[in-house]
């Protein structure tokens, strides 16, 4: 640690306004000004127009009293209101009304008893001002002499100092004893599961249909006309007994037609896309929102929690905002029923990015 | 007067006369105005003709400076061939168009026709290449399944739109608009029309009943107050932020200086 | 009654008394009223905040109760058949289920619904104006640099309880924030993967998240956050509370109404006004609709997708990281734009909880401080904080760009970039501008002392002269404006082996930064001499 004294003799004595309790602490850089003014003591005491008006006095007590009176015809109120406007079956008017009424009553209340506490403690409760004196947070040197004699026998009647070879194991003992518990914790998720692969694949494979979200319906792909936006989720999810949340949750993708000019497609994705018709997961690269705001005349697809903007026409590149990659794009191809389905999975983890993607 | 009449407590032997004559004015009135509807429907279709070739002079006298004398586009405007009906009804009759100035979007406006002057364009444009029509009433009249329409507009139309149909931002100023005071024929229009930047949801993708459905559900949150009080806009956690903050401590710091002033 | 009493006492006794005896004779409780009870209580409106963020804590452990008796923290999945039309039959986890039917079906469920969440909300909003009047007054200078960090770590327990509470429903709002929780623990390098997996105890959203965050949320959060109190408010007995600079008001004495009556008059009664305006803004204000937002499904997202206000700034700064903060090396991915967001948080939030420390060590003042300063006469505190509060500000914006975007007729391009000039520059700016105000403000104080009010009263002298009248002060409001401390910069002295550390010339540029052009307080001499110079 630094000095705390410093060169300038002004700066050495204690402030005069501390006490004769706190002259060893040092002051630090503090001005000790030696013609400061004095502190001139309390002002005299200024009566309240209620203590000095009986009349006044008097109002203050009924306003009192008339709020807490007030209070109880609140609190009678609320339960009147309670039974009078019963939540009647499927009508949200009823709610509204049941919330308003018991609400107001209680409120009035809370309040009217509030207020009229503490206007009698304003107004009519004897206007005292008392002075503390403070002492010392430390205490008084002799009871902290006290305190480290307490400690410094503990010391010697233990031997914690004396005995190092006891004192360390027990040290040790209590920093290995939690590790149990943080293994413990290693039940949170399930034992025989690992989380890079099943980020890694999603319930897209070669042939799955393209269906509608919610309904589960099969798309076609001359229903996708220029301009449309379709919401999509795999053929067989809705019938998922467990995990429907975790798989739509990856495989959300959204389906949108451009005129085939107005795509510029990777050499390497040309069949990924059906005469202008694209599939790209829905799940924000970023920390994983739906992206599904989709501008139809710019191409822009925008995600509404931390607005990174992609760019649908130029392989869902990012644009704007603190996404870094494209959204993945799912390749799609059309059965002999002239239904749009998966060419296979996704070719990369979608969603946020994790450490271990690469 | 009335404490009179409800003391004889008797039924004036005209009342029933009265009540009959009452119903045979409000069937008949009924059956008037339907019949009047059928015959109005007929009479455009007969009228057609003379309907396309109105909305022919209203369209070359307001709108063709962008979209070409016969509606084949410029370099202002895009082509309204094949638009259809519903595209035309939508734009100009929510005053999107014609457009003030050229900027990120199309504001809407108050309308600058009549209802007839719009069905009228809208009939000129339909008569230039097939296109969707506006739609018939049931499909708009918000009679569907709200919840199944609730679904619907939370997949597909949230994310622009908010889920209480409050609006939202898009890119370089761009926005989805609210949805809380729209029709729902210009609902179902921009829905199968995809105006400005709005993707084409068309009946293979939302049916047409599903469309009735998402516009039952908008219809609820139009009609039904929300239950918790006043929405604040439905802007979500941020309304309530700024709200707690400074109407809500705003009040408590008040209050704190009311507690801590010398009474007087 | 009192006349039975087989008291030894020669004297009657009331029944109040009687009980009082009573209960002492068991508990000891009358040396702790005779301590506690008559103890002054400086009063002044600011010092009422922290009672603010207690009280709706009160209010949240109350309607809190209420509500777990209702909500089943489970996401197996249940098809809805409660009151709301447009989500019957909708499938969705028993969690979101029990929430609906708490808004729709338990009567009176919603209003202590809508209290919780407000409450929470307000809490939170307390902390944080608690922490600012703290700050700005230096009231976190020894000895009560515990309590600083004692209260941050609340702030940030709070918001922890926030957070899961916020989670509780299931609903899509939330479940968003979760993935964007679970995004952003994957971006952690090394143990990312690993961690999200372990927290949704499997792939996101799997079925137990819910149940984990309740059990936060109602038993180790909460238990946390009771203890940090009782600590709190334990150091604020031992502390007595700190006083502004005022007439008879010194560094050995507290001043103030007494807590029995007058004070616990005036706090019980906040604490039913506390409670009363949060029903008041629950029974008028929707908060959080569950029932708009629908069940969590990983494929829809509202627009206007955001956290509660105290996560904002959080959510602000993942927004403002430019495109490409992300890079595969060694065969990892290093997600800078989540790192870089995470670090400046977790540097901000450690500056903070060390502040107390560093301006010790920079004055080197040892002396125990129970006056609050005026933000003013400490212009460099001030305008760290300022700066502090610009950053955050900044921060918190951006969580709402697209909501600014839209109800202001700007781009949201627009808004971030210049959001993420006010985050890097603004600081700066704000921490110049506050500086330069308070040495102002000082330099005002000292022009009032020495040659008084101007009174508005213009007098033209037998030479023509017009000036305006100075009323003197009186010793009283004169006080108030001289009895400051003034902290000269450090001087670099070698030390007992002659050298000079880098230490010390560290310490030494840090204490130049913060005192070089202070203003001292004006003294009896300057007073004397400087009165005739002007009229």
């Amino acid at each position: 640690m630094a000095q705390d004294d410093n060169s300038g003799a002004e700066l050495a004595a204690a402030d005069s306004s501390h006490a004769a309790h706190e002259s060893d602490a040092s002051p630090g850089t503090a001005l000790i000004v030696q013609d400061a003014f004095e502190n001139p003591g309390f002002p005299a005491h200024r009566p309240r127009v209620t203590d000095e008006n009986p009349q006044r006095e008097k109002r203050a007590q009924r306003t009192v009293y008339t709020l807490f009176y007030l209070s109880i015809v609140g609190s009678l109120w609320a339960v009147a209101a309670y039974m009078l406007f019963p939540m009647e079956s499927n009508n949200a008017g009823d709610v509204r009304l049941n919330n308003l009424f018991f609400g107001l009553g209680a409120a009035l209340a809370l309040l009217a008893l509030g207020i009229g506490i503490v206007h009698w403690g304003k107004s009519v409760m004897q206007d005292v001002e008392l002075v503390d004196e403070r002492h010392a947070i430390g205490g008084t040197p002799e009871t902290q002499a006290a305190a480290v004699k307490v400690f410094t026998d503990a010391d010697r009647e233990s031997g914690f100092t004396r005995r190092s070879v006891i004192r360390n194991s027990l040290i040790a003992a209590i920093v290995v004893f939690p590790l149990p518990a943080v293994v413990a914790f290693r039940g949170l998720a399930p034992q025989d599961q690992l989380p890079v692969p099943l980020l890694s694949h999603t319930m897209w494979s070669k042939g799955t249909r393209l269906t509608l979200d919610p309904s589960g319906a099969p798309i076609k792909a001359a229903d996708v006309t220029i301009g449309s936006a379709f919401h999509v989720i795999p053929e067989g999810l809705t019938d998922l007994e467990h995990g429907k949340l975790d798989e739509k949750a990856k495989a959300a993708v959204l389906l949108m037609r451009l005129e085939p000019g107005d795509l510029n497609e990777l050499p390497e994705r040309k069949d990924w896309s059906y005469d202008g018709i694209v599939a790209y997961s829905k799940i924000c690269t970023h920390v994983g929102c739906p992206v599904a705001l989709y501008e139809q005349h710019t191409h822009h697809l925008l995600c509404p929690c931390h607005q990174s903007q992609f760019d649908v026409s130029n392989h869902c590149e990012v644009i704007f905002g603190p996404a870094k990659r494209p959204l993945p794009q799912l390749p799609i191809a059309v059965d002999d029923e002239g239904y749009l389905i998966a060419q296979s999975d996704f070719t990369e983890p979608v969603g946020p990015s994790f450490w271990e993607r690469h | 007067m009335n404490r009179q009449k409800r003391r004889t407590g008797r039924r004036h032997p005209l009342a029933t006369v009265a009540l009959l004559a009452i119903g045979l004015v409000f069937t008949g009135g009924a059956y008037a105005a339907l019949s009047a509807g059928t015959t109005a429907q007929a009479e455009t279709d007969t009228t057609s003709q003379q309907t396309i070739d109105e909305g022919k002079k209203l369209f070359q006298a307001n709108c063709a400076t962008c979209h070409g004398l016969s509606a084949q586009g410029t370099d202002n405007g895009p082509s309204l061939i094949g638009v259809g009906a519903a595209a035309v009804d939508f734009q100009v009759g929510t005053g999107r168009m014609p457009m003030q100035m050229q900027g990120p979007q199309a504001q809407e406006k108050p309308v600058q026709f009549t209802d007839e002057q719009v069905k009228q364009l809208a009939y000129y444009v339909a008569s230039l290449g097939p296109g969707p029509d506006i739609p018939s009433d049931h499909l708009v009249n918000g009679g569907g399944d709200a919840a199944s329409g609730a679904e619907l507009f939370r997949i597909n139309c949230a994310m622009c739109h908010n889920v209480a149909g409050a609006g939202g931002a898009l890119t370089e100023g761009k926005f989805a608009p609210p949805l809380t005071d729209v029709s729902g024929v210009h609902i179902y229009e921009a829905m199968v029309t995809g105006p400005q930047n709005m993707p084409v949801f068309n009946d293979l993708n939302i049916s047409p009943e599903d469309k009735r459905d998402i516009i039952t559900y908008l219809k609820y949150v139009q009609d039904n107050a929300s239950p918790g009080g006043f929405e604040l806009g439905s802007l979500g956690p941020v309304a309530e932020g700024l709200f707690i903050w400074i109407f809500g401590l705003g009040a408590i710091v008040a209050i704190t200086v009311w507690i801590t002033a010398k009474s007087n | 009654m009192s006349t039975a009493s087989p008291t030894t006492d020669t004297q009657k006794r009331s029944f109040t008394t009687s009980a009082a005896v009573y209960v002492n004779e068991r508990t000891s409780i009358a040396g702790f009223i005779k301590e506690l009870g008559r103890k002054a209580f400086p009063d002044h409106w600011s010092f009422l905040l922290g009672e603010v963020a207690l009280f709706s804590f009160v209010v949240i452990l109350i309607s809190g109760t209420f509500l777990t008796f209702f909500f089943q923290a489970s996401m197996a999945e249940v098809h809805y058949d409660g009151s709301y039309v447009p989500l019957k039959g909708v499938e969705m986890s028993v969690a979101m289920a029990s929430t609906l039917d708490i808004s729709f079906d338990v009567r009176g469920g919603l209003f202590v619904r809508q209290m919780h969440h407000w409450a929470a909300l307000l809490f939170v909003a307390a902390i944080g104006l608690h922490m600012l009047r703290i700050y700005f007054t230096g009231a976190f200078r020894k000895p009560r640099e515990f309590n600083w960090v004692i209260g941050f770590t609340l702030f940030i327990l709070a918001m922890a309880e926030g957070f899961t509470g916020y989670s509780l429903p299931d609903d899509l709002l939330s479940g968003n924030g979760l993935r964007i929780i679970d995004g952003l623990v994957k971006g952690i390098p090394v143990i990312g993967t690993w961690t999200s997996f372990l927290i949704f105890g499997g792939e996101f959203p799997g079925t137990q998240i819910v149940g984990r965050l309740y059990s936060l949320h109602i038993m180790i959060l909460p238990a946390l956050v009771i203890a940090f109190i009782a600590l709190h408010l334990v150091f604020v007995v031992v502390h007595k509370h700190t006083q502004y600079a005022g007439p008879g008001k010194t560094q050995q004495n507290a001043v103030g109404p007494p807590i029995l009556p007058i004070y616990a008059a005036k706090a019980g009664g906040f604490f039913f006004i506390i409670f009363g305006v949060i029903a008041l803004i629950a029974a008028l204000f929707t908060i959080n609709p569950i029932w708009n937002y629908g069940p969590y499904d990983p494929s829809p997202v509202s627009a206007g997708t955001q956290p509660d206000w105290y996560i904002g700034f959080a959510d602000g700064a993942l927004r403002l990281i430019p495109p490409g903060w992300e890079f595969v090396w060694l065969d990892r991915t290093w997600s800078f734009n989540i790192i870089v967001p995470l670090v400046a948080i977790g540097i901000f939030i450690v500056l903070v909880l060390m502040y107390p420390f560093i301006e010790a060590w920079i004055t080197g003042d040892k002396r125990e401080h129970h006056i609050a300063d005026r933000p003013r006469n400490a212009p460099t505190r001030t305008a760290i904080g300022a700066a502090g509060v610009t950053f955050y500000a900044g921060l918190w914006a951006a969580a709402s760009s697209d909501i600014l975007a839209t109800h202001f007729w700007l781009t949201m391009e627009g808004v971030i970039h210049a959001l993420q000039a006010v985050v890097v520059i603004g600081p700066f700016i704000a921490y110049f501008i506050t500086k330069r105000v308070c040495i102002a403000l000082q330099k005002k104080d000292r022009e009032i002392v020495l040659h008084g009010y101007e009174s508005g009263r213009i007098v033209r002298l037998p030479g023509g002269e017009y000036i305006e009248v100075h009323e003197p002060l009186d010793e009283y409001d004169r006080w108030r404006l001289v009895s400051f401390e003034s902290y000269a910069p450090l001087m670099i002295r070698p030390n007992a082996r002659g050298k000079i550390t880098a230490g010390q010339r560290f310490r030494a540029s840090l204490s130049r930064w913060f005192f070089e052009d202070r203003i001292a307080p004006v003294t009896k001499g300057e007073l004397e001499s400087g009165h005739g110079e002007h009229h």
